[in-house]
């Protein structure tokens, strides 16, 4: 048996990251599940990323 | 390099948590304040032209030269404004805070706050009520008389007052109202409550007549915001000794102009990073709406630069009919505020919290990471000179007064052969 399917016969317990939608569709259907609260660093803003990374490294 | 930014950091928070604001008395603007002369005019905010100022700058400058005897009608002090005789400079330049206008003239009187900590000083002007107000560019007759009673009235007896109480400790004080339900900035009921029983006793003794003091008892009594003009400069003298920390990426200034808004950051000393001030989101007084609404003013947001005022909403539940939304709110405003900022307040502490301490001390490079701005309690001017304070919400700066900062600083320490 695929260890898939394995998964699918149990219980599921889900954490959910990025889209809600996809946490609300499972509680819909009285699956645990939570949503991560997250958002990309900077938001995903390139720019700002590469600043906040070259105060990180260390020279 | 991020240990020397903690480092650095880690001085600019203890400096703040071992600042000793206290209340030394009341001196006179032109005398007390540095560098001040009488053709200079301070404002809230980061430094602009006469030109680029909003309307309720523009009527506060109006009324501050008409206070001054400088003009005898708006006309002639719009005039002598725009001809370049009058210095307009930030009070942030001059050691002082202005709430809303924030338009400080020569001969003002000033509550003087020193931070025992440090030997520095900070002043701001007397409260004058709500309404029709200078502060919030208004200046009518009922206006100019209001400053004049002020001058010869409130802040000599107060002096007589404050001479007999002696030094008031506004650290502790302020740890007293935050466990009353005041955040600091937009609710200073309990301030104004616990600041009238410290003077009251000496208030009935100073040798004025027993209506003068009768006056200005009921004058404080009437104004809920009286404290706030001791709780700002309290908080300006707390964070000052952070004006220049080498590689420390902590707000040691926020503060708005009605035009723009302006910050300024520990280790990049004296530079103003700005762009256009925000709408207030918030309850208007009956008959205004948003289109009356004036862009984001004041220095009063020192509050939060220092960790009370929105970033204590917790501990003032009671706010929110006053700025909208729900108590929840009111907690969640401060728990994500905790993402921003370096450490918890020693002093101010949050029964609503479970007597956690206020979060304190604004790091832009977890502003930036997170992309949550810092939340700001605050008052509505209306956009015309003249009207005053037409309601109360809530605002964030811009985001790029933290992006252009995050950008100077990483310039900085390359030019300085920090970083690659």
């Amino acid at each position: 048996m695929n260890k898939i399917n394995e998964l699918f016969s149990k219980d599921l317990k889900v954490i959910n990251m990025g889209l809600e939608s996809f946490h609300k569709d499972l509680k819909s259907q009285d699956v645990d599940s939570i949503q991560m609260n997250w958002r990309p660093t900077a938001g995903g803003n390139e720019k700002m990323m590469a600043l906040l990374a070259r105060l990180k490294t260390k020279k | 390099m991020q240990d020397l930014i903690k480092k650095a950091n880690k001085q600019a928070l203890e400096n703040l948590q071992k600042a000793q604001p206290t209340l030394i008395g009341i001196g006179v603007a032109l005398k007390d304040i540095p560098n001040m002369d009488k053709k200079t005019i301070l404002h809230a905010g980061p430094p602009i032209t006469w030109d680029n100022m909003s309307g309720p700058l523009k009527g506060a400058v109006i009324g501050g030269l008409i206070y001054e005897g400088l003009a005898s009608n708006e006309a002639e002090a719009r005039t002598l404004a725009a001809s370049g005789e009058i210095k307009f400079e930030p009070c942030h330049h001059h050691n002082t805070v202005g709430p809303m206008a924030g338009v400080v003239t020569s001969s003002m009187p000033v509550w003087i706050i020193e931070n025992k900590a440090f030997g520095n000083l900070a002043y701001c002007t007397l409260n004058e009520g709500l309404g029709k107000v200078l502060r919030y560019g208004a200046f009518s007759e009922e206006v100019i008389e209001r400053l004049n009673w002020i001058e010869k009235t409130l802040a000599p007896v107060l002096t007589a007052a404050l001479k007999l109480r002696g030094d008031i400790d506004l650290k502790s004080m302020i740890a007293q109202v935050v466990q009353m339900g005041d955040e600091g900035h937009n609710r200073n009921k309990a301030g104004t409550s616990l600041f009238i029983r410290e003077m009251a006793p000496y208030i009935v003794l100073v040798d004025f007549s027993n209506e003068e003091k009768a006056d200005v008892l009921k004058f404080m009594h009437s104004n809920d915001h009286f404290f706030l003009n001791l709780t700002m400069p309290a908080c300006k003298a707390a964070i000052d000794p952070n004006a220049n920390i080498k590689y420390s990426t902590i707000v040691s200034i926020m503060a708005r102009n009605g035009t723009e808004f302006g910050i300024k950051v520990s280790g990049l000393g004296d530079r103003w990073f700005t762009a256009p001030a925000e709408i207030i989101d918030g309850l208007f007084f009956p008959g205004y709406d948003k289109e009356d609404a004036n862009p984001d003013i004041g220095d009063s947001v020192i509050t939060e630069t220092t960790g009370i005022g929105g970033f204590a909403m917790a501990t003032a539940p009671a706010i929110v009919q006053f700025v909208g939304g729900t108590p929840q709110d009111a907690i969640q405003y401060t728990t994500s505020m905790y993402e921003i900022t370096e450490e918890e307040s020693n002093a101010y502490k949050m029964p609503t919290m479970n007597f956690r301490g206020t979060p304190t001390g604004i790091d832009i490079q977890k502003v930036i990471e997170t992309q949550i701005l810092p939340i700001i309690n605050t008052g509505i001017a209306h956009k015309d000179p003249g009207v005053g304070q037409v309601g109360a919400g809530i605002v964030r700066p811009p985001m790029k007064c933290f992006e252009d900062a995050l950008e100077a600083f990483v310039e900085l320490m390359a030019s300085e052969g920090m970083i690659d």
